[in-house]
């Protein structure tokens, strides 16, 4: 009897313990699991929702359902009778921002790998310093950074008058409002993206490895591109991620140095909220984006995946 | 260096919690860029003891899209003549009734009856205007009142244009220059706009809205333009001269008008009425440099205003013309146009 009641009284408090331990998992998960769905599932579920809706005359959606958003981006009914036909239109569009945002990557690869060698082959109390050196463009906003950038290759900017005073050229350089200034821009604005990830695989690599390697008579190529680019190689693919994909949705940039005559993806979405009062499509076009570049993610874990194994 | 910062963030916190106890209440402004007379706004502030926020749109498109996502927290929007039309429709504007507040009798009777906002029940007159282009003689001393200028330039010009990074002051500059109606649903001739203004794209350098930078830093030597920023860019760049096009041009009127739904909305109708006084308009009008509507306040404002170029209109210039909405199928072949030329 009195056994039975035992039995009870522990089966109580080992529900308790276990009613309270669920509590608090719950509890102690409600931040990431907040997090996941207000900051991430729900908005980019509105924005499937929205992608399939027809567009609202002053902006807005009207519920109805439609995939007019996706057709549009490949197709277009002709301007002006009403055929349905190829548009390369929004595909020139992306596939100029992937030239571009690949460009930069590179660019910030062959800038940000000697940088990052060379800080990691500092003593190790000079580091931080340099360390401090590279993130300090963040402590300025990325618009002012940008319009900074402006000034300095405009037409009358520094580098023209500077070039122009020293007589190595008599007509400004006309390199604001280009392609080539929006490469620039992106370069600029990632590069401590890409420098310090391959600083962190850098500051491990064990040099003595890189001894061994000359021991064996290796020349210095070899030794960058057989001991040192293999050992590095998870910073560099973290650190072209980390370029490449901000640089594809990049707004700011192609805004400021590009002149608002071409457009690149983010711009082309901005659009579709504002003046183009299409919010379906802006919203199909984001996701298009995100599956580029989920793409991108996959290819990664595919290449990394294969080193691991 | 830490001590730095908290002694900055102690000064922020005590500078914010100073402001808001100062102010017996708040007005947030929502108006382009640019374009409020800061010593309007001062004088609001100490005639009401009103704290007033500041914050900028570069296109009507882009207010009203924003307005349209709703809590925006703003209570005065001013807004373009027909997007005033536009935004009475859609029911964002609060009918506020300017025609029965004490200084609607300073309103130039001509600004009363317009087609955006009738009798005036939800807006009055902020500033009004034309939209051109301004050339620089310096660099092209030939005739400059036509739309070839942009469209067809001449060699020294090419390359070293800015048209406005707006869809409808592009198109309806291109119909103009063709000799074709506004709000054009015409296939044939909406295909040759687009054809113009593929073919002279090559030849401009930016589409932005930021014409007074662009041309006071000499990034390009001619700008489609508000004629009062014109004006302002003349200031620093004075060889400038603003065109009236024998073509056309496109006339326009901005409205203060309240949101619906504005937190502070008897802070907002004391806005509105204080607008209307012909003190503040000259002021807005120094400002931004802009005609407005309301009677007697040529007064205040300086004389160089009443007879700049960009405002006295010559007398042989064409009537300015403004511009009604569109309907939606014409702004959709305009936005396939716009996206085409844009790609």
């Amino acid at each position: 009897m009195s056994g039975r009641e035992d039995d009870a009284t522990l089966a109580a408090v080992i529900d308790h313990t276990r009613r309270r331990e669920r509590v608090t998992r719950a509890w102690l998960l409600a931040p990431a699991l907040i997090i996941i769905l207000a900051i991430s599932i729900l908005p980019l579920g509105i924005t499937i929702v929205y992608s399939f809706l027809t567009p609202g005359t002053y902006g807005g959606v009207t519920w109805k359902f439609s995939t007019d958003s996706y057709v549009q981006f490949l197709f277009q009914s002709d301007i002006f009778d009403g055929t349905l036909a190829f548009n390369s239109a929004y595909v020139s569009i992306f596939l100029r921002s992937i030239g571009l945002a690949l460009g930069a990557t590179i660019g910030a690869l062959l800038l940000g790998f000697p940088t990052a060698y060379f800080i990691a082959t500092k003593p190790r109390e000079q580091r931080n310093v340099w360390l401090f050196l590279i993130t300090l463009p963040f402590w300025t906003n990325l618009l002012i950074r940008t319009y900074a950038m402006l000034l300095i290759i405009r037409d009358e900017g520094i580098i023209n008058i500077v070039l122009m005073k020293l007589g190595i050229i008599s007509s400004p350089l006309t390199i604001l409002y280009t392609d080539t200034a929006v490469f620039i821009g992106l370069i600029y604005s990632f590069l401590p993206f890409m420098v310090l990830p391959l600083y962190a695989s850098l500051e491990k690599l064990d040099f003595s490895l890189v001894e061994a390697g000359y021991d064996l008579y290796a020349n210095r190529l070899k030794v960058l591109f057989h001991v040192i680019v293999p050992l590095a190689k998870p910073g560099i693919v973290a650190g072209c991620m980390l370029v490449f994909i901000p640089a594809l949705g990049a707004y700011i940039t192609p805004e400021l140095l590009g002149g608002g005559k071409k457009l690149m993806i983010g711009n082309m979405i901005a659009m579709q909220f504002g003046a183009s009062r299409n919010w379906p499509f802006g919203s199909a076009a984001a996701l298009i984006l995100m599956a580029l570049v989920v793409i991108v993610l996959l290819i990664n874990a595919r290449v990394t995946g294969r080193e691991a194994r | 260096m830490k001590s730095l910062l908290s002694l900055l963030a102690t000064a922020s916190i005590v500078a914010l919690a100073s402001s808001s106890a100062m102010a017996a209440g708040e007005l947030n402004i929502y108006n382009w860029g640019n374009y409020t007379s800061p010593e309007m706004i001062k004088n609001f502030e100490e005639k009401f003891d009103i704290k007033v926020n500041l914050d900028g749109y570069d296109s009507n498109e882009a207010m009203l899209a924003k307005v349209k996502a709703g809590d925006t927290g703003y209570d005065i929007v001013v807004p373009g003549d027909y997007m005033i039309k536009v935004m009475i429709g859609e029911g964002l504007l609060e009918e506020v009734k300017p025609n029965s507040m004490e200084n609607f009798k300073n309103v130039d009777p001509k600004w009363v009856d317009v087609w955006w906002d009738p009798g005036r029940n939800y807006s009055v007159p902020y500033q009004w205007g034309t939209t051109s282009f301004t050339v620089d003689t310096a660099v092209y001393d030939g005739d400059v009142d036509t739309l070839a200028l942009l469209f067809d330039p001449p060699e020294v010009l090419k390359g070293r244009i800015n048209m406005l990074n707006d869809m409808n002051d592009v198109i309806n500059a291109g119909l103009r220059y063709l000799g074709y109606g506004r709000c054009n649903g015409n296939p044939d001739e909406l295909r040759e706009v687009l054809a113009l203004l593929a073919k002279a794209k090559p030849h401009w350098r930016t589409m932005d809205y930021a014409v007074i930078e662009k041309l006071t830093s000499k990034d390009v030597d001619i700008s489609q333009s508000w004629n009062g920023a014109a004006m302002r860019a003349r200031a620093q760049r004075p060889t400038l001269k603003y065109a009236y096009p024998k073509e056309g041009f496109t006339g326009w009127m901005d409205n203060v008008a309240v949101l619906k739904g504005a937190p502070n909305l008897d802070n907002a109708k004391l806005f509105i009425n204080f607008m209307m006084e012909p003190e503040n308009a000259g002021l807005t009008s120094n400002f931004a440099r802009y005609a407005n509507g309301i009677l007697g306040s040529d007064k205040f404002m300086e004389p160089e205003m009443l007879s700049a170029p960009e405002i006295v209109m010559p007398a042989g210039a064409p009537e300015p013309d403004f511009v009604t909405p569109c309907p939606q199928e014409v702004v959709d072949l305009y936005n396939k146009i716009w996206t085409q030329l844009k790609q």
